[in-house]
């Protein structure tokens, strides 16, 4: 058996995962050639690296199929309910920053707060006869903000991509998305609300609290993780 | 063992279903999906995340029923005859919080009267009933009156928009409080508020959006004008005065036996007459529980039960609750929806008051377990 590793399976995400491990004295690489979703760990015996995609991480946490995952916090707190009973935050990678924020027009000249928002939507309801359409994928962080803030009247449609075209394109009337500098948001004519954030997301390590089988993995995991340097609860 | 637990709680349930059928009841059942539109319409997003929702490629979004009353509702409203008394029983689907080890499909046991003659009665018949039925579990009764915090509402000395939107968030505490707050001159108003209605004074509203950058999005123009309009007009009203709050907060805080309550309300009544017509059909209320044997003078009323219920009751509110067994949930809940008949009724609409109970939780009591 092995510890296995999960980390994002390309992309800039991996590169600064590879970065954040290799400046903690552990090298990670792909293995075979540049397509073939495979990895090594150099220089330490017993640890297998996984490539996946990040979304697909939070899942294999639970399972407890990969014992350690590199992914952002937003898709941990969105795929999984009470995910810290589930696996461990072990560090913030410090990059892979995004904000799960809520925009809607820059015209709208008179929404700013949530306040606003929701009596632009009590507004939009009498006057078109439908609930004010927010667009995004992350249904159940959205939903429970918009719950805690007392914001009524609204419904949510789905939106998997170019969630910012959803207005121009007359699907939604405002967006939940992530923005990592805003200038998506400003080439679509969108401004975020001064109270609309929801999730400051990075990536993050994350510990399966399913234990590996077997004492072998567990030493393997203690000393794997003393020697990057993080500390696990229990 | 299992089965066997199941068989019990149908047993339990059945036995309830007996006795409202003796109490002159007809028997109704529902259809398990649902359109998801009509539920989604009346409770909003948040129902979403409570009950089952599935795709049927012809019929659209279905929802697994999370309750029996709005097929009730829709059915009575499409071919009841008047008076009515419906009894129903069958499973029911929500979704539990994470971690909670609460069924997600389980049985409930309903009853509900349309009938516009006498409201008064009839919130006592279903009340009485439902005491009777769940005798012997000692349970504490709960009860309230939504209508009151409306005509409450209704009758303060402020502008309309005001007073719509504080009915409109009269089941979200924490959004209804800062409301009052603001309109009451309690809290500050936002900055970015502040700096448009300073705005608007120097430049139209059309030649801000203009300057605001590309239109975009279904919101049109008019309906943002007319937000402003509304912001201004906010802005020139007085707040609502120190009183006429004083007496909203007088009202969510009482929490007597119903007949100090009684005297509660009247003596609120006397500065502020507006709620004497809702006092009045809550006095009528006592009357006709007394006249059915209940001691009202033992009866708890809340002057805020029922705010956190989903969004459909407007009246009278009630709920009995096993006090000495914390980990249970209300055991049997109810109310009156007036507004919710003319909703669904397409114009049509007729006074209805009911509520359900949870076999499972009976059967816990009973039992012991």
């Amino acid at each position: 058996m092995a510890v296995k590793l999960g980390v994002p399976s390309k992309g800039r995400l991996q590169e600064l995962t590879f970065d954040w491990f290799r400046t903690r004295g552990l090298d990670l690489r792909r293995s075979g050639s540049v397509r073939e979703y495979a990895g090594a760990v150099d220089g330490f015996e017993g640890v297998e690296l996984v490539l996946l995609s990040a979304g697909e991480i939070p899942r294999e946490l639970v399972s407890g199929r990969i014992d350690l995952g590199v992914t952002g916090t937003d898709l941990v707190h969105e795929r999984i309910p009470l995910w810290d009973q589930q696996m461990e935050l072990l560090a913030r990678l410090g990059f892979g920053h995004a904000d799960l924020l809520l925009a809607v027009p820059k015209v709208w000249i008179d929404v700013d707060t949530l306040d606003d928002l929701d009596a632009a939507a009590a507004q939009f309801r009498a006057r078109h006869g439908f609930r004010l359409r927010i667009a995004t994928k992350y249904h159940t962080m959205v939903r429970e903000f918009l719950r805690l803030n007392g914001v009524a009247d609204y419904q949510l449609v789905d939106s998997q991509g170019a969630t910012e075209g959803t207005v121009k394109n007359l699907t939604a009337e405002a967006i939940a998305d992530i923005s990592s500098t805003g200038d998506t948001l400003e080439a679509n004519h969108l401004k975020p609300l001064a109270d609309g954030l929801i999730h400051q997301s990075q990536a993050a390590l994350f510990r399966a609290r399913v234990a590996p089988a077997g004492t072998a993995d567990q030493n393997i995991l203690a000393t794997l993780l003393a020697r990057i340097g993080v500390h696990q609860s229990e | 063992m299992l089965n066997d637990r199941r068989g019990r709680i149908k047993a339990e349930a059945e036995r309830m279903s007996a006795f409202f059928l003796a109490e002159g009841a007809l028997p109704v059942e529902a259809a398990s999906l649902q359109p998801a539109e009509i539920l989604l319409d009346l409770y909003g997003e948040d129902i979403r995340a409570r009950a089952y929702v599935t795709h049927d490629p012809m019929q659209g979004e279905q929802m697994l029923r999370p309750d029996f009353t709005v097929p009730v509702v829709q059915m009575h409203m499409d071919e009841g005859a008047e008076p009515a008394r419906y009894t129903y029983q069958g499973p029911v689907w929500r979704k539990q919080a994470p971690g909670s080890d609460r069924a997600s499909e389980y049985l409930q046991v309903g009853f509900e009267l349309f009938d516009r003659t006498d409201p008064a009665a009839s919130d006592a018949e279903v009340f009485a009933l439902f005491g009777q039925v769940l005798e012997g579990l000692n349970l504490r009764a709960s009860t309230g009156d939504l209508g009151i915090l409306m005509a409450a509402v209704s009758g303060l000395s402020t502008i309309e928009r005001r007073k719509a939107a504080l009915k409109r968030h009269i089941w979200r505490p924490m959004r209804f409080r800062a409301l009052l707050d603001r309109f009451g001159g309690a809290s500050t108003m936002p900055e970015s508020r502040r700096k448009l209605l300073e705005a608007v004074k120097s430049a139209t509203v059309p030649e801000q959006i203009k300057a605001a950058g590309r239109f975009v999005g279904l919101r049109g123009r008019d309906e943002i004008a007319e937000r402003v309009a509304a912001l201004e007009e906010d802005q020139a009203a007085p707040p609502i005065s120190r009183e006429e709050v004083g007496y909203l907060e007088d009202i969510l805080s009482i929490r007597e036996k119903a007949d100090i309550a009684l005297k509660h309300l009247r003596r609120i009544e006397a500065d502020f007459g507006p709620i004497r017509s809702a006092v009045d059909r809550f006095e009528q209320r006592l009357e006709a529980l007394e006249a059915r044997g209940i001691d009202v003078a033992a009866l708890d009323f809340e002057g805020s039960y029922g705010r956190t219920t989903l969004e459909y009751y407007d009246g009278f509110v009630f709920g009995f609750h096993a006090e000495d067994r914390a980990d249970l949930p209300v055991i049997a809940s109810g109310g009156r929806y007036d507004a919710l008949t003319g909703v669904l009724g397409r114009g049509r609409s007729i006074p209805a008051v009911g509520g359900v109970i949870r076999p499972e939780f009976v059967l816990a009591l009973r039992e012991g377990a």
